[in-house]
Formats: C-alpha cells, structure tokens, sequence
C-alpha cells in the first residue's frame, strides 16, 4: 500500500489488538490503536477486534467512544470486525448480556457464542468466491453467527451447514472468525481498500 | 469444504488473546458471576472459596462441586474458567467434561502431585498455568499450558509478588533477546526448558502464549500497575468479592485496566469505592504458607 493512505486505527480498548495492528502494518499501512476520541478523529477507518462484545460496549461507552463512532459509521467511515467486532457491528443482537448495546451499522441480526463452549471452537477452510483461491484458513473461537441479513447486505461466507460467517454492506466487513491469527491478510487488504476508496 | 479441527493449540491461544486488555474476576456463586459479568470481566473463575478464604481457614483446597460451576455456567455468558490441582488430570477431565471454556491448573488449589504438573496436549480445553519465572512458564508451555498468568501471592492483597514475578519474566525474556544465538543452548539448560522454545522466545522476544498476571491486586492501581509492567491482563481474586463494594470495585479495576497509561483516568476510577481487602503482608507470611512456590 502507498505511503500516502491515510491512517487506520484498531479499537483497543480489549481484545486481540495487538494482531491486527501487525497485519495491517505488514501491508504498509499506518496502523493506530484508538481508545479515545481524539484518536478516532485520525483515522479513515477502523478495525474491530476480537474480545469480548459485552466489555467492549461497556468501555466504549465508559471512555465516550460510543457516539463518536455511531457518527463515523453512519457518515460512511470503512469498517472491519472481527468475531466481537461483528457483534459490534450488528444492527440486532440475540442473547446479549442485560443492557448491551452494538454499535450497529451491519443490517445484520447477530447470534453470540453459537457454537458452544470453547472445547467446541474450531478450525476450517472455507472458500469465500469474494477472495477467490486459495481457500480461507478460518479460526473459530466462541464465534458468533449471522441469524439473518437485510437486503443490502452480501453474504460473503457460509458453513457447510449454512451459516452466515462473513459479510459486507458498503464499507462495512464483517466476519465471525479471525483471519488475524491465521496468516490470512485478504479481510484487511479489502478493508484498506475500502479506506483508499474514500480517501 | 474440509472438515472442522477441534482443540488446536491456535484455538487455544486464540481465547487468551481474545482476553487481552481484560479483567478475570473469581467467582464463588451465580449471583458474583452475574456482578462480574455486569461490572465488565472479561471471564470469570469459578471456585469454591476465594484465595483469602482458602488461607484463612485451611485445610486442603480442591476442585469445586459441579453443581457450583453449572450454576454458574448457567449465569453468565462470558467464559467461564475453573481450577484443578497441580497434577490432577483427571479434575481437569471432570472440568472438561462439565464445559468450562478454561481450566486453570492452580497452585492456589493443594497440589495433588509434587513432581508432575498434568500433560496438557490431550485436551481439547485450554490451560492457564502459574509461573514465577521465565523457566517455569516455559515448562508449563511444553506440557502444553495455551496461557500463563505470574502467580503473584493469592489471597493476600499485596501486590509485591505479582511485581517480583512479572518483573522477573519479562526481565528473563528481555535478557535472552539479548544473548547471541550460540548462547541459547546454555540459557535452556539454565532455563531449564527445550531448547527449541528458548530459541523462539529469543528471537520474538516474547513468550508464544498470552501473560495475564494475578495474585495480591486488590484496587485499580494495582491493575494498571501490572499492565503499565507488561501484562496482558489482569485476574482478581479476593480482591474484589472480599471488599467492602464489590459492584463498584469491579468495574473500577475494569476502567483502571483499559485506561492504565492515563493516571487521571485511574485516579477517577479509584475514588469512593469503600474498603479494600484486609490484606496480609507477605513479609509475615511463614514460607509454608506462601503459594507461589507450589509448582516448579
């Protein structure tokens, strides 16, 4: 990537910032955590990590990044999540934690943890036709699904049995694994493309 | 499409980094798991006493009943961990069973073998181990531990030991990045851990597995204490549920752990919270009575 993208961040209030940071600085870009708004107002676009949803929307609002960022989104600023990220973005949540909010901005309906325990995450490839070959390499770890998606929204993925694993809306990504400890920089790559879009 | 593997050692990891920047808050009932998991932890440790309580009253300390890890398991929606003793592995294969997403092979629990730590590798749930140095925490990550947390000294509210020990790994870890690649041989043998591990701690400069700290932190400073050290993140023990406010305290060591390079962010997180934990200075404590030298 050029030099002259402008600068991303990663939410870094929890969660498994430290990898995402190091994909997209592999791939040239000037990566940032963003834990206040001050920070968010520097970047062109934002990963959402791994973590957990429910700290993630308790800090969020906690550190006044909440508003801020419904702003951002709804103003057309590219967004990535990742598992928890995904949950971030979902207009709708099923069996969240008493009072938990989501960002939203993904006219999804989300589902948290719908695998089971962590004994019951796992491992797969899918093949995503969005990235084409080589299969993607998908870590699953007390994942989410996708319930249902809105017109708008392309359905970048799929489980064998039919789950919604991956998905895109305008400048929106999403997906319930985690490319990030994979070796697997594709997400991000069309992330960032979705940044140098709108630079 | 390929089929799904299951308990892989990136699965297993991959929960740890996923707990990164949070807090691990013990648990003795459902309603202190809904309270954790209201205050922001990012996992809760279900047990049948806290540290504080186990020191008080003796005795020996094992696994909890599973009707209390059901209970809680069925309260909350965010990981549930619990503790087996040193060299049980079949506590470990109860706590498998029952669904727990963690298992926390604990010195704060009495040992059950004094020579064997449990081989790891077999389980599909992942391990977090103790250590008190970089050797240690190599050698529970050969028996296959997808975490390690510096023990600190449990049950006392004195911080001194997760200092000592935090401070210790990742001092051994910045002193090995040091050294020239034909001086990895002797540092295994003083290490005491494969060579192989040795040689990829020197060159990332840093562990393979997530460091979480834990043992004495009892208010938001300490917290960020260990964070602004290098931890990862934080687990608490008796430091909140022995405290005068327990809701409040939570969510403080939350704040504080998330903000812990912004002083006035630490500051507004400390106030008004009532008592902390009595404490016990871990100078007085008898070498007996200590925890951390449980496990090798």
């Amino acid at each position: 990537m050029a030099g002259s993208q402008p600068p991303v961040g990663v939410f870094a209030l929890q969660g498994d910032v430290r990898e995402h940071l190091a994909v997209l600085t592999a791939l040239g870009a000037d990566a940032r955590p963003v834990r206040r708004p001050e920070e968010l107002e520097q970047v062109a676009g934002l990963v959402i990590p791994g973590g957990e949803s429910s700290v993630m929307d308790k800090l969020s609002r906690l550190f006044g990044l909440r508003d801020p960022l419904q702003q951002r989104i709804a103003a057309g600023m590219p967004v990535y999540g990742t598992c928890a990220g995904l949950i971030m973005l979902a207009e709708r949540l099923q069996d969240g934690i008493a009072g938990q909010q989501t960002l939203g901005g993904l006219d999804i309906v989300a589902r948290r943890n719908a695998f089971g325990t962590q004994s019951d995450s796992f491992e797969t490839d899918l093949h995503i036709p969005a990235l084409g070959d080589p299969p993607v390499h998908a870590v699953f770890i007390r994942a989410p699904v996708v319930e249902a998606v809105g017109d708008q929204v392309a359905v970048l993925a799929r489980l064998e049995g039919g789950d919604i694993v991956a998905v895109e809306q305008g400048a929106l990504l999403a997906t319930a694994f985690h490319p990030e400890i994979a070796h697997e920089d594709r997400f991000h790559r069309r992330f960032l493309e979705h940044v140098a879009a709108r630079a | 499409m390929t089929e799904k593997t299951q308990g892989t050692s990136r699965v297993k990891r991959g929960l740890a980094d996923m707990l990164k920047g949070g807090v691990i808050m013990d648990v003795v009932t459902a309603e202190q798991a809904r309270i954790a998991e209201d205050a922001g932890a990012v996992a809760v440790m279900a047990l049948e006493r806290v540290p504080a309580d186990i020191r008080a009253q003796g005795g020996v300390a094992r696994m909890s009943d599973p009707d209390l890890i059901d209970a809680i398991r069925a309260a909350v929606s965010i990981p549930v961990m619990a503790k087996a003793r040193i060299g049980h592995f079949v506590e470990a294969q109860v706590l498998q069973s029952l669904g727990v997403d963690y298992i926390d092979e604990s010195e704060v629990l009495s040992p059950a073998d004094y020579v064997n730590h449990i081989d790891k590798w077999p389980f599909t749930v992942p391990f977090v181990c103790g250590a008190t140095n970089l050797g240690e925490a190599l050698r529970r990550i050969t028996e296959g531990a997808a975490m390690i947390r510096s023990k600190g000294e449990a049950g006392t509210g004195d911080v001194s030991e997760a200092t000592k020990h935090i401070r210790t790994i990742l001092g051994e870890i910045r002193a090995l990045s040091a050294q020239s690649p034909d001086e990895w041989y002797v540092a295994a043998k003083e290490l005491q851990a494969p060579y192989e591990l040795v040689a990829e701690v020197a060159q990332s400069g840093t562990l393979p597995v997530v460091l979480f700290t834990a043992g004495g932190v009892a208010t938001p400073a300490d917290a960020a204490l260990m964070m602004q050290l290098g931890a990862d993140g934080v687990f608490v023990g008796s430091g909140i549920f022995k405290s005068g406010n327990p809701e409040a305290r939570a969510a403080a060591i939350v704040k504080a752990t998330a903000a812990f390079t912004d002083p006035a962010a630490i500051a507004d997180a400390s106030r008004g919270l009532g008592e902390a934990m009595v404490g016990i200075n871990v100078a007085d404590l008898p070498t007996p009575h200590r925890l951390a030298e449980r496990g090798w």
